[in-house]
């Protein structure tokens, strides 16, 4: 398991960037790094805390599945929806192409 | 122009026909005009909308039609509230112009107990920071001194109540962003129990954190509104399904008897000032000279929260952005002048409509998010400050064994000044050190006005309870504002600097 206490790289940053799709110029790149690197190296402290055998906590409500019955109700008026898009086609969300694929 | 009252009396005088809410409405916009273009609260101003709902409400008056209880009150939305057909922004260029199909669920409450919406509120960039200083479309000041920030995330819903544009506003606090700017501001802001107003239609930032909270004048109307937003829904399935206790209930009783817990790792949180751990000592003297039981508590996991918090938020975070892709609404990046042509394909489309529609704070947290979750440090990072969630948990568990409310302080000093603290985001976070824990726990807190520093500038005292403590935490912040040094006011609501 990876610990806290290797730095992050600017390969690393350059990483989540492309995971999180954003690109980042150069100069980016290099700011973001040491911000970062700042922000982790003061959440260090947690590593000195014993949490052997504690569970952890996700959320602050006990959450539990919420059913309900299946009843047909309104939706959003597809018209007010699509209007919002930046690009639509015959009723649907139109985007680039997806796969290489001849257009 | 006469001076603004608070939204208990607008709404009495509204609803006995003593005044009309388009009179009421008419003087806040003259306030607004008058001082908006110093302040900047508002991303958008309604007020030909503002007008037609208050002659709206007159009219229910005049056909004999209960008005509700914030008949004619004017309210600020955060502008990460969803308004129908209204724009709503979060500050963010990835939003901006974007109508919602739909209205929040607090927003259709407001409407149906009578309030009047002015305007949307600036806020860091989709609620992340503590300034206003992260949205796209300029900061907010403080209307206490221009060359201050408000605070933030709700920075223009704290700056709206301070300057008298509205009695009321809602806010969004995921780590501190109603109580911090409310302590900044001079006024009351309280983050309620988690799950017991609906996020429905508060556009999402961390999701296990974040709640809809008041903004006001006074501690009483605080707890007015609060009543009208809290309640069951059903298009929340985080929202609880109890009826809440009365915000309401315990105003006026004192607090002869209660035990308060001053909490020490707060107290002695990095970077507070000096005049910050003055008056959170003086508020004790005084809950203590009042009745109170006042003695010192310990939180030890406190002392974690920060760090805790700043995984786990951004971690949510990148997660709720990831919808942001230029398909269904928003902006689309990218595309070619003349033709309009879309980028090549939808992965370029994605990668250049979050890279311009996002600035550069967001970008931070996603990026920190993506790595505390990435494959070979979820456990290091986000897993470890779940674990330290769990700790802070059982600490106020017992703490609250002892004492029925804790006091801390709501922020680490008075406003700073604007641009003071953007170069190094570490210090920027060292703000919310006071209001995380409450954020981690799913606990309310709120932020009393608890006189001003040697800067003539308010600050703030914070009352922390249980979960559906909200009743104590009123009674105690209504002593706390009984007992509280002259607070500042701002010269735009006729006080003088």
């Amino acid at each position: 398991m990876a610990t806290m206490s290797a730095r992050i790289t600017t390969q690393d940053v350059a990483h989540v960037a492309q995971l999180a799709r954003l690109e980042l110029t150069e100069e980016e790149l290099e700011r973001f790094t040491g911000q970062l690197a700042a922000v982790l190296e003061h959440a260090r402290d947690v590593e000195a805390l014993d949490t052997a055998g504690v569970a952890p906590t996700a959320h602050p409500l006990p959450l539990r599945n919420v059913l309900r019955d299946d009843i047909v109700g309104p939706s959003l008026p597809r018209a007010e929806v699509l209007a919002a898009a930046p690009s639509v086609e015959a009723d649907r969300f139109r985007v680039p192409r997806i796969l290489g694929e001849a257009p | 122009m006469s001076a603004p009252t608070t939204a208990r009396g607008i709404a009495a005088e509204v609803r006995s026909g003593a005044r009309r809410a388009v009179d009421v409405v008419e003087e806040h916009l003259v306030r607004i005009e008058a001082h908006e273009g110093d302040v900047h609260a508002f991303n958008l101003v309604l007020a030909d909308a503002a007008r037609a709902q208050a002659a709206a409400i007159d009219e229910a008056v005049a056909a004999g039609r209960p008005p509700g209880p914030l008949a004619g009150v004017p309210v600020a939305l955060k502008d990460n509230l969803c308004t129908r057909g209204i724009p709503t922004t979060c500050s963010s260029r990835i939003l901006e112009g974007w109508k919602p199909p739909y209205d929040a669920t607090v927003v259709q409450r407001l409407a149906a107990a009578g309030a009047v919406f002015v305007g949307k509120t600036n806020l860091d960039e989709f609620a992340m920071g503590s300034s206003t200083e992260n949205s796209a479309f300029g900061p907010t000041a403080n209307p206490h001194d221009l060359s201050r920030v408000p605070g933030g995330s709700s920075g223009g819903s704290a700056a709206a109540v301070a300057a008298g544009f509205a009695p009321l506003a809602l806010g969004s606090d995921t780590g501190g962003s109603i109580r911090q700017p409310a302590a900044l501001c001079g006024v009351v802001g309280a983050k309620p129990t988690y799950g017991l107003v609906s996020r429905y239609g508060l556009v999402a930032f961390a999701s296990s954190l974040d709640q809809i909270g008041p903004f006001a004048l006074d501690v009483a109307d605080a707890a007015l509104l609060l009543d009208v937003l809290a309640g069951p829904d059903r298009r929340d399935s985080t929202c609880l399904a109890e009826t809440a206790p009365s915000a309401s209930a315990r105003l006026g009783e004192g607090v002869d008897g209660l035990r308060i817990g001053v909490v020490r790792e707060l107290a002695d949180a990095e970077g507070l000032s000096a005049e910050v751990r003055g008056r959170l000592t003086e508020a004790a003297d005084a809950l203590s000279a009042a009745g109170a039981k006042v003695a010192e508590v310990s939180i030890p996991a406190a002392v974690y929260g920060l760090s805790a918090y700043y995984l786990i938020a951004p971690a949510e975070a990148s997660s709720n952005l990831a919808r942001y892709d230029g398909v269904r609404y928003g902006l689309r990046a990218g595309r070619a002048a003349g033709t309009g042509d879309d980028p090549a394909d939808v992965s370029a489309m994605y990668t250049q409509t979050r890279s311009a529609g996002f600035g550069a704070e967001v970008k931070r947290r996603i990026m920190l998010g993506t790595y505390a979750l990435s494959a070979g440090y979820y456990d290091a990072y986000y897993g470890k400050a779940q674990q330290v969630r769990t700790l802070m948990v059982r600490d106020f568990e017992a703490a609250y064994r002892d004492f029925d409310v804790l006091l801390a302080p709501t922020a680490p000093g008075t406003a700073f000044e604007l641009g003071a603290k953007t170069a190094d985001p570490l210090t920027m976070y060292l703000n919310d050190v006071c209001t995380i824990p409450s954020n981690l726990v799913g606990h309310p807190a709120m932020s009393v006005p608890f006189g001003g520093g040697s800067d003539g500038l308010p600050l703030g005292v914070q009352v922390l309870a249980p979960a559906l403590g909200e009743a104590v935490m009123f009674q105690v912040a209504a002593a706390l504002e009984a007992c509280a040094p002259p607070v500042p006011v701002s010269p735009m609501r006729g006080g003088s600097r």
